[in-house]
C-alpha cells in the first residue's frame, strides 16, 4: 500500500518518507498512525522514532566518528589505519577512538598509500573488520593496483575462496575553495573502471554516517569519499545509534517534470539550488537524484526519471572527458533514447588540473547548471 | 608525561656479527608523541627523535659491504654431508623420506605440466627446478594453520601441505574441478583448507597484504604465523618496501621468504640491486634477518622454524634471504639460453641440488637405495600421468562462471549482461566451443 521514497528529518526525529499507493491507503494510515502531512499531500511522512532512536547535531566529520565509533563498539575486529588517524586525523574524523578503544585498534601507519591499502586487503583477508583512510583522495593513486588488481579482484580469481569484503577504505574528496590540484580531486571516475569494488559518496551527515555504516558491513572492498568542503559545513540532526542506507540505490531527492538533474556528493547542493531557481526564473520543474552509489549504480531510478521528463542534467566537479557523466550519459541514451527531447547535457570540470586561483571559474557552479538547463528547455 | 606501556616486550636482539645488543624496551605512548625520556641540551648528546646514536666529528661515508656481505647459513655441504653436527635437526627417517618424495613428486609433476604445455595441452606453465629445497623446507618448519601469501614459484609449500595431484592439475587445465573456478593461468593456486591464500601474477603485492593479515592474526592471539614468498626481482618493488616497513613498525608475527635464485625472467641479480641483497635490507626496517643456502633443506627447515617460534612469541617480522638457483625457465614463454650459459644452469643442477643432496645424506643413513629410486621414479611417474589423464579428460566450467564472484552478490547490471550473453551464443552457437564447457 505504501511505499518507501527516502529519509528526512522532522523534530529532531528521522523518518521515512513513504508513498501512498492508493487513494485508499492514504486514508487508512491517517487514521491509525502517528503522522505528518506533508504540504504537496503526495507524501506522508510517518515518524520512526523507535527504529532509529534519538538524534544529535553533528557536521559531516562527527557523523563519520560516530560512524566508526558505532562499528569499533560492536566489532571486535575492527581497526582503523591510515596517516595521522591516531590523534584524531587531519580532518578530525577519528578523533577519540584510540583513547577508547585502544592503540591496537586505531592507529597510525607509515606514510605509503600504496602499503595502507594493501596492509587493510590482508586485515580483511584474515577475517577482521578493515578500514583504511586515505588522507586525500589525490593520494589514492599509489594504492590504484592494490586497489584493482588486488582487492576488487580478490573473490573473482579465487573461485570464492578468498576475498577481501571486509575492506573499506575512506578518503576526503572534492574541491574545498583553495585546495588546488592536489587537494580537490574526484577521483571516482578512475575506480567506476573496475568492477569488483563499490564506490560510495554521501551528501551529508546523515547519508554520511547511514552509507559509511552499509560500506563496512557490505561484502565487498568499498571506497567511500567524503566531501570535505561539507566536514565541517554541513550539520545536520543525525541518529546517535547505528542505521545503514541502502548501497546502490539512488534517492529522489525532490520530484519535478520537466528536468532530471543528477549529482552526487557537494555538486548536489548546488542542483538544489539551480532547481530552486529554475522554477522560479524559468517555471521549469526539476527532479533531483542523488546517485550515492557510482559503482554499481543505480540505473533504474535514472532511466526511470529521465523517462518521465526527457531531459537530463549530469554535472560533477571531475574533468568532462571521461568523468562519471559519461558513462550515465551513454547507458542513458541506450535505454531512453526516444523519450529524450534534448541531448543529454553535462556540466563538468574541464579538462585541466584542479587550478588553485581560477578555481571560482572552473567549478561547475550553479549559473553553469542553469545555463544548460535553459538550453535544454528551448532545444 | 603520562606514558603506558604495552604489553609486547622485544627480546635481545642480535645484529648480525657483533656481539648481542639489548635494545630499549619499546614503550607505547597513549599520548600522540613518543618521544625519549628527557631533553637535557647541556648533555653532548643528539637529542633527535629520528635516531638514537652517537655524535662523530670526522666525515666519513659508510661503505657498503657486499664482497662480504651476509653469510650464508647451511648445516650439510654440497655432497650432503653434516658440518656441524649440532645444526643437523635430526629429523626422524619418514619425515625426511616425506621431504625427498616431496621434491621429487614436485620435479616429476613439472616435468609432465611443462610438456603438457609444449604440446599444446595447457596455455602456460612454470616450473620450480632448483628450488624444491626452499619450498620444502620451509613448508616442513610451520604449523598447518599457518597463513601462506606465495608469489607464483611456491607449489613445493602447496604439496607439502598435501594439496592433491588432480587439484594441482584441474587448475592448469582450468576445468570443472578447479577450485578456482577456471578464471585464472595455470599454476595459480589457491587453498583455504590448506591456508594457502590464492596467487595472483602482479608481483610483491602480497607482502603488504601478508602484514596485514599477520596484523589480524595476532590480534586474534592464536598461535598462529604468517609467511610471504617472493622473489630477489619482487622484492625491488614499492610493496616489497611497504610490506617491510609497515610489518616492523607494527610488530606483526610474519616470516618474509626471500627465494634469490640469481634472475628476475632474464634480468640477474646485478642488474636487479646493488647492495649486498635482500637480506641487508632488513637491518634497514628495524628487522631481523638471516641468509641461509636456500638448497640445503635443512638449513632452510632450521631458520624458517626458529623465526616462526621467534615472530609469534616476539611479534615481529623476520627476513629469510634463501639463496638459490632457478635451473629451469622463466616459465614456457622463456628460452633462457637467450641470456644464460648451459655450463652455468648444468653447475647447478649437477653439482648443486636440493634433491641430490638430502639424497645422499639418506643414502649415508642407509635410508635409501638404488632400488627405493627407481621403484619410487617410476611409481611417481605414474601418479602423475594418471591424473594428468584424468584432468585432461575432464570439462570445463560452466560458462555462468563468467559472471558469480566479482561481488558476493549477483548485481543486475551483471545479471542483463549474462542473459545477453547467453542469448548471444545461442544465437551464433556453432561459432563457440559449449560441447568443452559443463552445461
Amino acid at each position: 500500500m505504501f511505499k518507501f521514497t527516502s529519509h528526512t528529518i522532522v523534530n529532531n526525529n528521522v523518518c521515512e518518507i513513504y508513498q501512498p499507493l492508493s487513494y485508499f491507503a492514504s486514508i487508512w494510515m491517517v487514521a491509525g498512525v502517528k503522522y505528518y502531512i506533508c504540504p504537496n499531500v503526495k507524501t506522508i511522512i510517518l515518524s520512526c522514532k523507535t527504529l532509529v532512536g534519538p538524534t544529535q547535531k553533528m557536521n559531516l566529520f562527527q557523523s563519520v566518528t560516530s560512524a566508526l565509533d558505532n562499528t569499533l563498539a560492536s566489532d571486535p575486529t575492527a581497526v582503523i589505519f591510515g596517516e595521522d588517524v591516531a590523534f584524531g586525523g587531519v580532518f578530525r574524523c577519528t578523533v577519540g577512538l584510540r583513547d577508547k578503544y585502544g592503540k591496537d585498534r586505531v592507529f597510525n601507519t607509515p606514510l605509503c598509500e600504496q602499503g595502507i591499502v594493501g596492509f587493510g586487503i590482508g586485515v580483511a583477508v584474515a577475517g577482521a573488520t578493515a578500514i583504511a583512510e586515505i588522507q586525500f583522495a589525490d593520494y589514492i593513486y599509489p594504492a590504484f593496483d592494490q586497489i584493482v588488481n588486488e582487492a576488487a579482484k580478490y573473490r573473482y580469481r579465487s573461485g570464492n575462496l578468498f576475498d577481501c569484503g571486509n575492506l573499506t577504505i575512506r578518503a576526503p574528496w572534492g574541491c574545498v575553495g583553495h585546495g588546488s590540484l592536489y587537494h580537490s580531486q574526484s577521483p571516482e571516475a578512475f575506480f567506476a573502471h573496475c568492477p569488483g569494488i563499490k564506490v560510495v559518496i554521501p551528501r551529508g551527515p546523515v547519508q554520511a554516517k547511514g552509507l559509511l555504516l552499509s560500506c563496512i558491513a557490505d561484502k565487498n572492498p568499498c571506497i567511500f569519499f567524503e566531501p570535505k568542503i561539507l566536514y565541517r559545513a554541513a550539520v545536520e540532526q543525525v541518529p546517535v545509534e547505528s542505521y545503514t542506507l541502502p548501497l546502490s540505490q539512488a534517492e529522489v531527492l525532490q520530484e519535478g517534470s520537466d528536468v532530471t538533474l543528477l549529482a552526487w556528493g557537494t555538486q548536489i547542493h548546488v542542483m538544489r539550488e539551480v532547481a530552486d531557481m529554475a522554477q522560479e526564473k524559468l517555471g521549469v520543474s526539476c527532479e533531483v537524484i542523488d546517485l550515492q552509489t557510482i559503482l554499481p549504480w543505480d540505473t533504474e531510478t535514472v532511466c526511470k526519471s529521465v523517462v518521465k521528463t526527457g531531459r537530463l542534467l549530469i554535472s560533477h566537479e571531475a574533468p568532462v572527458t571521461g568523468g562519471f557523466a559519461a558513462e550515465i550519459s551513454s547507458t542513458v541514451q541506450e535505454e531512453c533514447f526516444l523519450n529524450l527531447e534534448a541531448p543529454i547535457s553535462r556540466v563538468c570540470g574541464y579538462d585541466t588540473p584542479f587550478p588553485h586561483v581560477f578555481e571560482p571559474f572552473y567549478i561547475p557552479d550553479k549559473w553553469k547548471c542553469f545555463e544548460a538547463i535553459k538550453r535544454m528547455i528551448n532545444y | 608525561m603520562n606514558k603506558m606501556y604495552g604489553t609486547c616486550f622485544r627480546a635481545l636482539r642480535k645484529a648480525p656479527g657483533l656481539k648481542p645488543v639489548k635494545l630499549q624496551q619499546r614503550a607505547f605512548t597513549v599520548t600522540a608523541v613518543q618521544r625519549q625520556q628527557s631533553f637535557d641540551s647541556s648533555l653532548d648528546k643528539p637529542q633527535f627523535p629520528g635516531a638514537s646514536a652517537e655524535f662523530v666529528d670526522h666525515l666519513e661515508f659508510i661503505q657498503p659491504n657486499v664482497i662480504s656481505g651476509i653469510p650464508v647459513y647451511r648445516v650439510m655441504d654440497r655432497q650432503g654431508q653434516i658440518i656441524n653436527p649440532s645444526e643437523d635437526p635430526q629429523l626422524p627417517k619418514e619425515t625426511v623420506l616425506n621431504f625427498y618424495q616431496k621434491m621429487t613428486m614436485l620435479n616429476t609433476m613439472d616435468r609432465i605440466l611443462y610438456e603438457s604445455q609444449r604440446q599444446g595441452r595447457i596455455s602456460f606453465y612454470m616450473t620450480n627446478y632448483g628450488e624444491e629445497g626452499t619450498h620444502i623446507g620451509s613448508a616442513a618448519a610451520l604449523d598447518p594453520n599457518d597463513l601462506v601469501f606465495g608469489q607464483y614459484r611456491e607449489a613445493g609449500v602447496l604439496m607439502y601441505r598435501g594439496f592433491p595431484l588432480d587439484l594441482f592439475m584441474a587448475q592448469c587445465y582450468a576445468n570443472a574441478d578447479d577450485l578456482g573456478k577456471g578464471r585464472q593461468m595455470p599454476v595459480h593456486y589457491g587453498c583455504k583448507d590448506l591456508n594457502f591464500v590464492t596467487i595472483s601474477s602482479p608481483l610483491a603485492t602480497q607482502i603488504p597484504q601478508a602484514a596485514g593479515a599477520a596484523y589480524a592474526i595476532k590480534r586474534e592471539n592464536m598461535n598462529r604465523a604468517v609467511i610471504c614468498y617472493f622473489g630477489e626481482g619482487a622484492a625491488s618493488e614499492g610493496d616489497a618496501h611497504a610490506g617491510f616497513n609497515f610489518s616492523a613498525t607494527l610488530e606483526c608475527p610474519l616470516i618474509f621468504f626471500c627465494r634469490n635464485n640469481g634472475y628476475a625472467i632474464s634480468t640477474p641479480t646485478n642488474e636487479q640491486y646493488r647492495g649486498d641483497g635482500i637480506a641487508a635490507r632488513g637491518p634497514g626496517y628495524g628487522m631481523m634477518s638471516i641468509r641461509v643456502d636456500g638448497n640445503d633443506v635443512f638449513a632452510v627447515y632450521n631458520a624458517t622454524k626458529e623465526a616462526r617460534r621467534r615472530a609469534v612469541a616476539e611479534n615481529q617480522p623476520f627476513l629469510i634471504e634463501a639463496m638459490t638457483y632457478r635451473i629451469g625457465h622463466h616459465s614456457t614463454s622463456d628460452d633462457s639460453s637467450a641470456y644464460r650459459s648451459v655450463d652455468e644452469v648444468n653447475y647447478w643442477d649437477k653439482q648443486d641440488h636440493p634433491i641430490s643432496r638430502l639424497r645422499h645424506y639418506m643414502t649415508a643413513r642407509g635410508w635409501w637405495s638404488e632400488d627405493d629410486e627407481r621403484s619410487w621414479r617410476k611409481q611417481s611417474r605414474k601418479t602423475v600421468m594418471e591424473a594428468f589423464e584424468r584432468a585432461e579428460r575432464r570439462q570445463k566450467p560452466k560458462p555462468d562462471l563468467l559472471f558469480t564472484d566479482v561481488y558476493l552478490e549477483m548485481t543486475p547490471n551483471l545479471s542483463k549482461q549474462r542473459e545477453s550473453m547467453w542469448k548471444h551464443v545461442q544465437q551464433y552457437k556453432e561459432h563457440y566451443p559449449l560441447d568443452l564447457y559443463d552445461k
